[in-house]
């Protein structure tokens, strides 16, 4: 209790410091889903470091669990009024936030959409992220390489995100379909596809827990699974218990998407075969540098070629690569991990 | 003594009879209504007995297998567990909302003294289940002696065990294979027994320690309830507080005690979390309170206290999960599952609206 009192006070007094803070030379906000996943961790220190290195003061704020929407809003307003050159943000709800991200541009911010694409993706300045459906497919041909010819009778089941679709999670899906060689339909939406090889899809609000109720969902549907594609590693860890609990956590190939410590040494375990790793500490830190670029002379960043976003890299991690799919070890991966 | 000062003679036109409270109505109906009022838990019993025979005929041996009915199991144990505090709460006339949050950082205590500290995992268990009694104890502090409403303590002690929760851990999981490794204890609840699997071990009826802790907790709890005194003046003290501190019931401590054993409990289930996802994750159990509030509900426990019984809430949490296996096996939309548990939480306070007619 007294921790928590203590923990409570520093926080107060860290918060009033910022606000004080203001009016001298430039400042930024950063602004995330929540403080607590380790994604958001890693994003806030690259922000942190690079505001360091550049002279920027850097406020950060966050919703208090993912899909707290209000709270973001009311930063937004917040660093309006506080006069920052450029707003970081990854929002909980990418399209009712546009409102409030018009506004910030009104006022002559720059917007940096970070990890998640604004709906429409125009509305901010700018779209710093990882490409998803890249990271999906990469998972998705290795699946598929790794296999050979049993990827022809494959039983795949999808762990998904949520059941409202969330388009990072369409993405990794469709990217992991495509990749796999399976006619994806329509790809703004999972569960249009109508190959034999897909069991199901089930969701499971990427934690242990949901992964591991969505396997075993699938696996009462059909009991001879044996590809299973997951949203991100804590899915793909719970799905890994419910397949140990029936015996069959040695016959089954997971693949999953993040790039988490505790994922990629999931992958020197032999839980998951592949994920595709992306670089929340790299999208923050060139976020920053694009704000100082901006306030310096006006720029606005551009997106990478053939995207209509600034692509921030995703690596494939595995010790089995698999022909014509570059890779990293485990090794590289968790120098690079993240959590 | 003349007439006129015998009062006693006044009696003698009355009825001798003992005082009748024969009712007028004795239709089929009135005793439905009557039976059930007898037998609260007999509604959900029906209810859960309905929907597993729709539920055969619909999908046959895919649902009807000794897999996938143990299955349901498996699944409603952790809320199963969680729910059984929550019944005690509700029993209380209280509410807590911060089962889940306590659920949690119990877990989060018991892995993490573990893995930082180096304690050894029995000690770390131990220290987890007096987290989340001491949990409880606040609690209960809060609503007994200092006489807040339960909802507005427990909704302020979500919040804060949550914070806690994530400050104290940093959002970090512990990863199954370091528990399997260094601390197996603590997967204690996950380990399985099997019954009538084939050689290749497929199939069978699936039991864990979890879920044999959870249904044995139910029988004690239903046991303590009806047969010891405790039980009863938790029943006395949901019915009438002021009618139990009359009639000699230490009120305040009742109360103490029973957010005391509901921490505890949701301690347990902490425990029994680790077992069933393998790892100690932060994140996990958000939606606890809510479902354990959902079984507990449809389970015909009365939100207004002292009535109720706890077997009713095991019916209410299987219901849960026979509808969720079997509408997902069955194709549906996730979504339908939220609606049909949705209406039927408002047909379970609608039917005990109805029974409380009976003692009005």
């Amino acid at each position: 209790m007294k921790k928590l009192l203590t923990c409570t006070a520093l926080g107060l007094m860290a918060t009033t410091g910022a606000a004080m803070a203001d009016g001298h030379g430039v400042s930024a906000c950063l602004i995330t889903k929540t403080d607590t996943n380790p994604f958001f961790v890693m994003m806030r220190e690259g922000a942190t470091a690079a505001a360091e290195e550049l002279g920027i003061t850097l406020n950060s704020y966050a919703g208090q669990i993912d899909g707290d929407h209000e709270t973001q809003v009311a930063a937004i307003e917040t660093c309006i009024a506080d006069g920052a050159a450029g707003i970081l943000i990854t929002a909980s709800d990418t399209s009712s936030i546009v409102s409030a991200v018009q506004q910030a541009r009104d006022a002559g911010l720059l917007v940096i959409a970070l990890d998640t694409p604004l709906e429409p993706i125009d509305a901010a300045d700018a779209t710093f992220a990882t490409d998803n459906f890249e990271a999906g497919r990469l998972i998705g041909a290795w699946a598929a390489a790794t296999m050979g010819d049993a990827a022809a009778d494959a039983r795949i089941a999808m762990l998904d995100l949520a059941v409202s679709q969330p388009s990072v999670g369409v993405l990794r899906d469709q990217g992991f379909m495509e990749g796999f060689g399976i006619d994806i339909a329509d790809p703004s939406r999972w569960g249009d596809e109508d190959d034999p090889r897909i069991v199901g899809h089930s969701v499971t609000a990427g934690n242990e827990e949901g992964g591991r109720r969505a396997m075993e969902e699938l696996l009462a549907i059909d009991p001879t699974i044996n590809v299973v594609y997951t949203i991100n590693e804590p899915a793909a860890a719970g799905a890994y218990e419910a397949l140990r609990s029936i015996g069959r956590e040695n016959d089954v190939l997971i693949v999953s998407v993040d790039g988490g410590c505790p994922g990629v040494q999931n992958i020197a375990d032999g839980v998951i075969g592949a994920t595709a790793q992306q670089y929340p500490l790299l999208m923050a830190s060139l976020g920053i540098e694009a704000i100082a670029q901006f306030a310096a002379d006006g720029t606005v960043p551009q997106p990478s070629e053939g995207l209509d976003f600034f692509n921030t890299g995703v690596a494939l991690v595995t010790d089995q690569p698999a022909d014509g799919i570059e890779s990293i070890s485990v090794a590289e991966g968790l120098d690079l991990c993240w959590g | 003594m003349s007439s006129q000062d015998n009062y006693e003679s006044a009696v003698d036109g009355a009825s001798t009879r003992v005082a009748e409270f024969d009712s007028q109505r004795r239709g089929a109906v009135h005793s439905v209504q009557h039976a059930l009022h007898v037998t609260p838990a007999l509604v959900p019993l029906i209810v859960l007995i309905s929907a597993t025979i729709v539920f055969a005929l619909l999908l046959g041996d895919r649902f009807l297998s000794p897999f996938a009915l143990t299955l349901i199991l498996q699944q409603v144990q952790i809320v199963g567990i969680v729910a059984v505090a929550q019944s005690l709460v509700i029993l209380t006339a209280g509410i807590d909302l911060s089962v889940g949050a306590i659920m949690v950082l119990s877990s989060v205590v018991m892995g993490q003294f573990t893995f930082r500290y180096g304690l050894p995992p029995e000690l770390s268990i131990i220290l987890g289940l007096a987290c989340g009694t001491l949990m409880g104890f606040i609690n209960g502090f809060l609503v007994a002696v200092l006489k807040l409403p339960p909802f507005i303590v427990t909704l302020g002690m979500w919040q804060i065990v949550l914070a806690t929760n994530f400050l104290y851990s940093a959002n970090e999981t512990i990863r199954s294979q370091d528990i399997e490794a260094e601390a197996p204890i603590l997967q204690f609840f996950g380990s399985t027994f099997r019954i009538g699997a084939d050689e290749a071990g497929r199939g069978g009826a699936v039991f864990t320690y979890g879920v044999i802790f959870m249904l044995i907790l139910f029988v004690i709890m239903a046991y303590v309830l009806k047969h010891t005194a405790w039980g009863r003046h938790v029943y006395a003290v949901g019915d009438d507080p002021e009618a139990a501190a009359l009639s000699g019931v230490n009120v305040r401590g009742t109360i103490i005690s029973v957010y005391m054993l509901a921490g505890i409990i949701c301690a347990f289930a902490g425990w029994a979390l680790i077992g069933r996802i393998g790892s100690v994750s932060p994140t996990s159990g958000q939606f606890a309170n809510i479902e354990s509030i959902t079984a507990v509900v449809i389970g015909g426990i009365s939100l207004f206290g002292g009535r109720g019984s706890i077997l009713g809430t095991l019916f209410g949490a299987l219901i849960v999960g026979v509808f969720t296996l079997g509408l997902r096996l069955a194709g549906a939309d996730a979504q339908w599952t939220y609606l049909l548990i949705g209406v039927l939480i408002i047909a379970a306070v609608a039917v005990d609206q109805w029974i409380r007619k009976v003692s009005a």
